[in-house]
């Protein structure tokens, strides 16, 4: 009796583990640790109802919001019949959206995962970049450099656009800082270092050696709306190869990209290598090279996005052209909300190229009223007088309103 | 000293017993988070009664309630502990003035206890003649990433380390619950250590029986028609939708207003209780809230008649 006990607890224990690995496979970060802490948790609550069980099981492995639905479906199907489930597991493991959670995540998982994805059609493969055809030499010399930097992202050919990439992946955003509520250590500093100043008065007999401390320097995150229709086709793969180098230059950065719809890339654009990330992206972006709907998009981005990534005074980059296929109406008003929300808003537009661009169309004209900074973003000198322009913008540069607000 | 519940039902009861109405899911993380002694991690919109139940497990528990209200640049000296730096100076000038020149009694003197000013986090370890604490990290997303990996060492081992003094460990655990209104992602290494439960908008059903709970003083009609109203409204595209705490708010302002059911001029009237964007407002006042009044109206009738015809 007891023997029969032990093996059914032992039954549910393999159960179990086999569950987790599922659900690791299927993208949820689990670790070892998490198995032991799921027998544990069953333990304590017992067997008794199905739905304690799943809320057990619930409350140890499902860690982020997002993660619910496939946790769902997982248990549905997994705890009607685990063996049903072996031999499905490699139909139904594709069905899972596949939600990257953080970088750490186990290598094995993620090559499970993406053989298991299958098809990546579309998108960043059909750049016009054949291999084969570049006959460019390995040393390129400085002054072709130097043509190239002047060159216009639409007129190059796609072996300049090749080595104008690698350059954009060279490019390393100067950071640009504001003071936080923390202190270090400064000679030079204006406040009194208590803490420090005791210390060095217990060292020295008679009078006391003040210390002194300053506020420490940190940049705010950077969230970066891109435009991706079928105006920006062309500027949009570049600014994603920037965007990335900026990703992986420093934290706290946020993507989004938006044609017809919005939609978060920055778990994308974590990937190291930036083909792998924008084939990740390219894979799961539906509405590239279409129509613009920017006055929606923002909406969306307004209701869903801003409060969880403007939190901490943003810095944003919004890159398009302004060109909209539904009209302005409403475009005004997200614009001022956004603007409101962020730190600084700067508008990187590639028709800027032309000296005689004016913004004209009538969604320019309703954006560029309420933005901090309006910059070109269409050859490499741009992207780095960009960079440069983020790196300067420290408080000095902040809005005129809030310094008024602040005097009040 | 009261027990810790031993099932979920008597978590569930436990916190029913402290005015909270929970569902069985979130009795079911509070209940191994206290029998395994992990913190319980709550993420939500704001108002939807992730501080409360901090709040109702001190009570309930009797329990002191130790809270850390997070901000930017929160840090070690608010958080955990900072030295009594003004009585330190005065300790040393008294002492050389008393001519006692050993250097090494004077340093041991002022960095004892003594001199100690301790924070929440420390205060949350101390021993309680109580049973251990309640210790509420509030709204961590507003505190920046090095205070989370702080954060990291105490929620794991409930100890900190004091320099001058040494570690001070916790001989019980306290009881933590950390909440996040998800103003950023919090990382997942301090998660890994909690139980996570996303707090939601309750159903219709468990909202009523909160307003029951909360505002007695509104008559059922008005509760049910209240609820009913504040459901369609969170379907809406709002900016900021109403959690439990504004329907909790605006059934007071009704009352006040000696209102026993809703009508379009209480509730034009009384939409700032409810909805705290002027866009939102101006959307919904007036004949989007007719609309919607008259909707619920017709739902409730509906109701009523379908019960009836049960009978």
């Amino acid at each position: 009796m007891a023997g029969e006990m032990k093996s059914g607890r032992s039954r549910l224990t393999q159960n179990i583990l086999l569950f987790a690995r599922t659900l690791r496979a299927a993208g949820l970060p689990i670790g070892p640790g998490k198995v032991i802490d799921a027998i544990e948790a069953v333990k304590a609550v017992g067997i008794g109802s199905r739905d304690d069980f799943y809320w057990t099981l619930r409350a140890v492995f499902v860690q982020r919001r997002e993660q619910r639905e496939i946790f769902d479906q997982a248990f549905h199907i997994f705890w009607k019949n685990p063996q049903f489930l072996q031999r499905m597991m490699s139909l139904l493991l594709p069905q899972f959206r596949y939600d990257r959670p953080e970088e750490e995540r186990e290598e094995i998982a993620t090559r499970l995962a993406e053989a298991l994805q299958g098809d990546r059609a579309g998108g960043i493969d059909q750049m016009p970049v054949d291999e084969e055809e570049v006959e460019i030499d390995a040393a390129m010399t400085f002054s072709d450099r130097e043509l190239l930097q002047e060159m216009d992202f639409e007129k190059m050919t796609s072996a300049e656009l090749a080595e104008s990439k690698k350059a954009i992946a060279n490019l390393r955003l100067p950071i640009m800082e504001v003071p936080t509520r923390r202190f270090g250590a400064d000679s030079r500093g204006r406040r009194v270092d208590m803490r420090a100043t005791l210390r060095a008065s217990l060292r020295t007999a008679g009078a006391i050696p003040l210390k002194w401390k300053s506020p420490k320097y940190r940049h705010p995150p950077l969230v970066i709306l891109c435009d991706i229709s079928g105006s920006m086709s062309r500027y949009s793969r570049m600014a994603l190869h920037f965007v990335h180098a900026i990703t992986n230059d420093r934290d706290r950065v946020h993507t989004f990209l938006f044609g017809t719809r919005l939609t978060n890339i920055t778990r994308d654009l974590r990937h190291r290598d930036v083909d792998v990330a924008l084939d990740r992206i390219g894979s799961h972006v539906k509405d590239w090279s279409g129509g613009t709907r920017i006055g929606h998009c923002l909406r969306d981005f307004n209701l869903k996005w801003a409060r969880r990534v403007l939190g901490q005074g943003a810095v944003l980059l919004l890159i398009t052209d302004g060109l909209d296929r539904e009209g302005v109406e409403g475009l005004e008003d997200e614009m001022i909300r956004l603007q409101k929300s962020c730190r600084r808003l700067i508008w990187l537009n590639p028709l800027l190229r032309y000296d005689a661009y004016r913004p004209q169309s009538q969604g320019a004209q309703a954006m560029i009223r309420h933005v901090d900074d309006f910059r070109a973003i269409h050859n490499l000198d741009s992207m780095q007088s960009l960079a440069d322009a983020l790196g300067k913008a420290t408080i000095r540069s902040e809005r005129p309103q809030l310094k008024e607000r602040r005097a009040a | 000293m009261a027990s810790l519940p031993a099932t979920i039902d008597a978590a569930q009861d436990l916190l029913k017993a402290g005015h909270y109405v929970a569902d069985r899911s979130l009795a079911t993380a509070v209940f191994l988070s206290l029998k395994l002694g992990r913190p319980l991690f709550l993420e939500g919109e704001a108002g939807v009664g992730k501080t409360e139940i901090a709040k109702v497990l001190a009570a309930t528990l009797d329990r002191n309630l130790v809270r850390l209200q997070c901000y930017e640049g929160l840090d070690v000296a608010s958080a955990v502990y900072e030295w009594n730096y003004a009585r330190q100076m005065i300790e040393i000038r008294l002492a050389e003035a008393a001519h006692e020149g050993d250097k090494e009694k004077i340093t041991q003197d002022i960095f004892s206890e003594r001199f100690l000013i301790k924070r929440p986090l420390l205060q949350a370890l101390e021993p309680d003649p109580k049973g251990p604490p309640v210790l509420l990290i509030d709204e961590l997303d507003r505190t920046d990433e090095p205070f989370e990996a702080f954060l990291l060492e105490l929620l794991s081992d409930f100890q900190v380390t004091i320099p001058e003094i040494g570690a001070v460990k916790a001989a019980e655990k306290p009881i933590v619950v950390i909440t996040s209104n998800r103003t950023r992602e919090i990382h997942d290494a301090l998660k890994r250590r909690c139980f996570y439960y996303w707090v939601d908008y309750p159903d219709s059903e468990r909202e009523l029986a909160i307003l029951r709970t909360k505002i007695p003083a509104a008559g059922l009609d008005l509760s049910k028609e209240v609820v009913a109203f504040v459901q369609k409204l969170r379907k809406r595209d709002l900016f900021k939708l109403p959690g439990v705490a504004e329907t909790i708010d605006w059934t007071d302002a009704l009352v006040q207003l000696d209102q026993v059911a809703l009508n379009s001029g209480a509730i034009d009237s009384s939409l700032g209780a409810l909805l705290k964007y002027q866009d939102d407002i101006a959307r919904i006042r007036g004949t989007e809230a007719a609309a919607i009044l008259e909707q619920v109206r017709a739902d409730l009738a509906a109701e009523k008649a379908a019960k009836l015809l049960q009978h």
